[in-house]
């Protein structure tokens, strides 16, 4: 336990959906544009996830228009409306930084089969 | 400081208080942005004594804080707790404040004497780095790692020049003591004050350990917005 444990209580979130490096993510992310606001969702695969805690990260990569796009959240940032899992991938890495090279079905996550 | 010199006097803080570093986390501010904060442990602290300027030539209150068992105080700490009535505390701090008169003997001060958004200067002893050669402790270029050279990778290269002045320079910058020592870091953000949890956050890092004692004044080059 950390000290400060107490403090970042309230800066976690409490539905957060279990997911892991190599699934397919749609992130509703809340976008704020003058005086309104709206949500966008930012859809692809999960490539990392880093740190612990307040603290912790996940990194999305989706290919946009043939270019490649990553973003990296805090997992309990309140920026994100909700998460949803598309898919579960089958993968065997927890940092799935070698699908950068890859393009078409190379980059291609297999889908787990088992129900977790 | 006496009254009679021309020199500037000193600013001197109107609030002021004590606590102890818990550590550092980040909390979400208002437009859903991470903050780094440093988390300070401020218990209520007890006036022991008041310091005037009629009696002392300058103006402070002396407070404990937290708890302490009776038998770990000397004679002498006894006396002066027993004077005051006054639960022994962790620590007997000394607090400058620009007028003592507002606090009386065995007052508390709690947290809440700061708000969010004021600006506080927070001092510390810093943590300790032994005896630094230049290189950490001034952030020197060093040496190079080759063309011939031999065991002078960190060292600091000249320190003066020759017959003239034939003497180092007082204050020439060498190895030493680096840490260890009074840092106060000025005009920080105070982000929440918490006086039911103890607890207050201040934007941005805070000298000191964990667990280090750390004065926390109201700033005395920036007033609140």
């Amino acid at each position: 336990m950390n000290p400060t444990d107490l403090v970042d209580r309230a800066s976690l979130r409490d539905d957060v959906p279990d997911f892991a490096p190599g699934d397919t993510l749609k992130v509703h992310v809340r976008v704020v544009e003058g005086t309104r606001e709206r949500v966008q969702i930012f859809q692809g695969a999960v490539i990392r996830r880093s740190g612990s805690g307040v603290r912790e990260t996940f990194t999305v990569r989706k290919l946009s228009f043939g270019v490649g796009v990553e973003r990296t959240f805090p997992v309990h940032s309140p920026v994100i409306a909700t998460i949803e899992v598309v898919t579960r991938g089958d993968v065997r890495r927890a940092k799935l930084y070698y699908l950068r090279d890859r393009t078409g079905k190379a980059a291609k996550i297999k889908e787990k089969r088992s129900v977790r | 400081m006496s009254p009679s010199t021309t020199e500037k006097e000193p600013a001197v803080p109107t609030t002021a208080i004590v606590g102890e570093k818990v550590g550092m986390t980040q909390i979400w501010d208002d437009n859903n942005r991470a903050i780094a904060v440093t988390v300070v442990r401020v218990s209520p602290a007890r006036v022991v004594q008041l310091k005037t300027p009629d009696n002392d030539g300058y103006s402070a209150v002396q407070v404990t804080y937290g708890a302490r068992q009776a038998r770990t105080l000397t004679k002498p700490e006894a006396g002066h707790f027993a004077k005051a009535q006054v639960d022994p505390g962790r620590h007997l701090v000394e607090l400058r404040i620009d007028d003592s008169s507002q606090y009386a003997v065995g007052q508390e001060i709690a947290v809440d004497i700061f708000t969010p958004g004021d600006r506080v200067d927070v001092t510390a002893v810093s943590k300790g780095k032994g005896f630094a050669g230049v290189m950490k402790r001034h952030n020197f270029k060093g040496q190079g790692a080759s063309h011939g050279n031999h065991k002078h990778h960190r060292a600091p290269g000249s320190i003066g020049a020759c017959a003239t002045p034939a003497r180092v320079f007082k204050g020439t910058k060498m190895a030493g003591q680096m840490g260890s020592q009074k840092v106060t870091t000025l005009n920080l953000e105070v982000v929440q004050a918490d006086p039911e949890r103890e607890l207050l956050l201040v934007k941005g890092a805070v000298p000191g350990a964990r667990g280090s004692v750390v004065l926390i004044r109201g700033s005395v080059k920036r007033k609140a917005r």
